[in-house]
């Protein structure tokens, strides 16, 4: 079954507070990974890497670029679960 | 001796020359193990800070310590060459050995940076630190090459080619950088590091090197390449980055488990100094509590095949690890390559 916006938010919120120290309160959809929550682009791949593994969603280093904001993210794993 | 009367039956064993295809091969005894007798490191002299290189390319200290680790890099002068390094390396790891150079019958250095293709580094080499006719070979599998040097060095000891084998790894990446190329100038460094392989003692016959675990992908050769003579370093960063942290510590625990020694046990691990963000995502995952991990790269840069073999020196001039200590070796890198093996302090 498919998660909802808040379910992906709330696991985006855990992988973050691991991989870049950043609280999981502070992710929220219009938050700007590098300008609001300074995460640079190899903490990017370890997200990425991190939400494969939580998602069961693979996000290609080529599709990072495109990824700017927290709700970025939440839509790309959802358009790849319709998808899969 | 009387050759036999024709038709007789008595056979000669001297006179009756081996039949094609029956001569019969002896193989050459072998040490049951083999150890690391010395580690001798070098660095050159020059030193090139983050604000010296942010003075001539757009970064800042504090952008390549949170990207990459690093502090200050060593550069090679500009007359001083790969097989200066390899000789200054290879001679201090040989005075500590306590061998002589005519106790060494093997040579090879991992570089990625030779001077010129022909000949190779490891004759002159051998030739300068007075070591006669030795085997003598380069050995490029890049940043992996130390552990690939160091794996076929046991293996020759253990076969009986060679008694004992000295190994270097020895880059100069330096002239092999764009320097207003701001992903990877800030990287790359210069310098080397040798260890002598011999076999186990008689008195102590444990082995010293473990199984070497190893391999390679070309399928992503372009991830980190240099595409013709007049090109620089590229790199993918943040391919191999993913690369890195997510299929390299399976590596390293397969070559504990190939050791026998259990990960909790490690007294260090000492990665190929890539860049410190993978070293800690690596070590991260192999639950060592105890190991120490090497960081050399915040002083002495990304040296390629040189980085393993200098950064235990540092750690046994300090004191970091002892005699005996359990060290997990991962080198990883171009090609793209792999190779972990545990190893002994001497």
């Amino acid at each position: 079954m498919a998660m909802t916006e808040t379910e992906i938010q709330t696991g985006l919120g855990e992988i973050i507070d691991e991989v870049a120290g950043v609280p999981a309160d502070e992710v929220t959809p219009d938050k700007s990974f590098v300008d609001d929550l300074d995460i640079d682009s190899l903490s990017m791949v370890e997200i990425a890497v991190a939400a494969q593994d939580k998602f069961g969603v693979e996000i290609p280093d080529d599709e990072l670029k495109n990824l700017k904001t927290v709700q970025d993210v939440i839509d790309y794993v959802r358009r790849a679960e319709v998808s899969a | 001796m009387r050759p036999a009367p024709l038709g007789s039956t008595v056979r000669s064993e001297q006179a009756t020359p081996p039949r094609k295809g029956e001569s019969p091969m002896r193989l050459t005894e072998g040490s049951r193990g083999s150890r690391i007798l010395a580690f001798g490191g070098y660095q050159p002299a020059n030193v090139l800070t983050n604000e010296e290189l942010a003075a001539t390319v757009d970064t800042s200290d504090e952008w390549i310590r949170s990207r990459v680790g690093i502090a200050s890099r060593r550069l090679a002068g500009p007359d001083e060459t790969v097989e200066d390094m390899a000789v200054a390396a290879g001679g201090k790891a040989l005075a500590a050995s306590g061998l002589s150079a005519a106790d060494i019958d093997l040579v090879i250095v991992a570089t990625c940076t030779p001077e010129v293709m022909i000949p190779n580094t490891a004759a002159s080499v051998a030739t300068r630190l007075g070591i006669v006719a030795p085997g003598a070979y380069d050995l490029n599998a890049a940043c992996a090459g130390f552990c690939y040097a160091l794996g076929t060095a046991s293996d020759a000891v253990r076969a009986g080619s060679a008694r004992n084998v000295l190994v270097i790894g020895a880059e100069k990446l330096s002239q092999w950088v764009d320097w207003t190329d701001r992903s990877t100038c800030i990287i790359f460094a210069d310098g080397a590091g040798a260890a002598v392989v011999g076999p186990v003692t008689e008195a102590d016959d444990a082995p010293g090197i473990g199984p070497v675990v190893w391999g390679s992908d070309g399928g992503m050769a372009d991830k980190i390449s240099i595409a013709d003579r007049r090109s620089f370093i590229h790199q993918e960063g943040q391919a191999i980055f993913r690369w890195a942290t997510t299929a390299l510590h399976p590596v390293a625990l397969t070559a504990c488990e190939r050791a026998g020694v259990d990960p909790a046990s490690l007294a260090a691990f000492v990665p190929h100094q890539a860049n410190l963000r993978i070293v800690e995502a690596i070590a991260r995952k192999l639950r060592a509590p105890q190991a120490l991990v090497a960081d050399d790269i915040v002083h002495a840069g990304n040296t390629s095949s040189a980085s393993i073999p200098l950064a235990l020196s540092r750690m046994i001039e300090r004191g970091q690890i002892s005699s005996g200590d359990a060290v997990l070796l991962l080198g990883f890198g171009a090609g793209i390559s792999y190779a972990a093996q545990v190893i002994k302090v001497p």
